[in-house]
C-alpha cells in the first residue's frame, strides 16, 4: 500500500503511546531539584575549609563521581527511566554521559574503544561549547560585553 | 530557605529539558548540547550570573552552569592574556569537569561490567 508522508504521520500517531508529561515533567523537576540540592549540601560542606570557587569546584567533581559510580552499578540508568531530563541535564548527566559509552565499549578494545566511545556523546558538548567561548571570547575583546 | 531556590531553580531546568523531550524531536544528546551552549551565550551575556548569585548550586549544576563556567573563564583569559585568551579560557575554566568526567568514566568502565539493557 502506497502512503504520503502525512498519511504515514497520522497512522504513527495512533499507535505510538501518548507522552505521559503529567508524569514525566514533575519527575524530571523533582530528581533534577534534588540533585541540585545535593550539588548545593555539598559545596557548603566544602565551604568550611575551602575558599568559594574550589568548593564549588570540588562539589562539581563529587556529584561527577558519583554519577560515573552509580553509572557504573547500574543504578543512574533506573533513575533515568523515571526522571529523564531530570538526570540528564544536570552535570551528572554529563557524567552518564561519558561513563556510558565507555563501559559499553571498553570490549573494543583500550585506544579505539574505551578511548575513543568516550566521547561519542559528550564530544559534541565539548565541541560546541569551546567553540562558542571561543566566538564569545573575541566578541568580548573587541566590545566588552558581558565584563 | 537558600536550598528551596536551589530546589526550584534545579528543577526548572529539568522541567524545561524534559519539556523539549517530550514535545520536540530533539535527542537527549542535542539537548545536552544546547544546554551547554544556552549557557555560555547567557554567561557571555553577563545575565546567568544573576541566577547562580540567587539559586547557588541550583543555576551551576545544570549544564547551563558549566556554559556560563566557560564564559567566565574566557573573559578572564581575554582580560589576562588579550585576544589569544579566547582560545584560553573555556577549556581551562572546565578542565575540572572535563578531567574529572574522563578520569571517573575510565575508572568506572575498568571495575564494572556493562549491565543488561532491560
Amino acid at each position: 500500500m502506497k502512503l504520503t508522508p502525512q498519511e504515514y504521520d497520522a497512522m504513527i500517531q495512533k499507535t505510538v503511546p501518548p507522552t505521559q508529561s503529567g508524569r514525566t515533567i514533575p519527575a524530571a523537576f523533582l530528581v533534577g531539584g534534588l540533585i541540585c540540592v545535593l550539588g548545593q549540601g555539598l559545596t557548603d560542606l566544602y565551604l568550611l575549609f575551602l575558599p568559594q570557587q574550589q568548593a564549588s569546584t570540588l562539589a562539581s567533581v563529587t556529584l561527577v563521581f558519583l554519577s560515573a559510580l552509580f553509572t557504573g552499578l547500574g543504578l543512574y540508568p533506573k533513575l533515568a527511566k523515571f526522571a529523564g531530563a531530570g538526570t540528564l541535564v544536570p552535570i551528572t548527566g554529563f557524567s552518564n554521559s561519558v561513563t556510558s559509552p565507555a563501559l559499553e565499549f571498553k570490549s573494543e578494545g583500550f585506544v579505539l574503544g574505551l578511548g575513543a566511545k568516550l566521547f561519542t556523546l559528550s564530544g559534541p558538548v565539548i565541541a560546541y561549547g569551546v567553540i562558542t567561548s571561543v566566538i564569545y571570547g573575541v566578541i568580548y575583546y573587541f566590545t566588552g560585553l558581558g565584563g | 530557605m537558600q536550598y528551596f531556590y536551589v530546589f526550584l531553580v534545579g528543577g526548572a531546568f529539568c522541567a524545561i529539558g524534559q519539556v523539549l523531550i517530550d514535545y520536540t524531536k530533539l535527542t537527549p544528546a542535542r539537548i545536552l548540547t544546547s544546554y551547554v551552549v544556552a549557557g555560555v551565550i547567557l554567561g557571555g551575556l553577563g545575565v546567568y550570573q544573576y541566577l547562580v548569585d540567587f539559586a547557588g548550586a541550583g543555576a551551576t549544576v545544570p549544564l547551563t552552569g558549566f556554559g556560563n563556567l566557560m564564559a567566565q573563564g574566557v573573559r578572564e583569559a581575554v582580560d589576562q592574556y588579550g585576544l589569544i585568551g579566547a582560545l584560553m579560557g573555556g577549556f581551562t575554566a572546565g578542565s575540572a569537569g572535563l578531567a574529572a568526567a574522563i578520569l571517573f568514566g575510565l575508572l568506572a568502565a575498568l571495575v564494572f561490567k556493562p549491565k543488561d539493557k532491560s
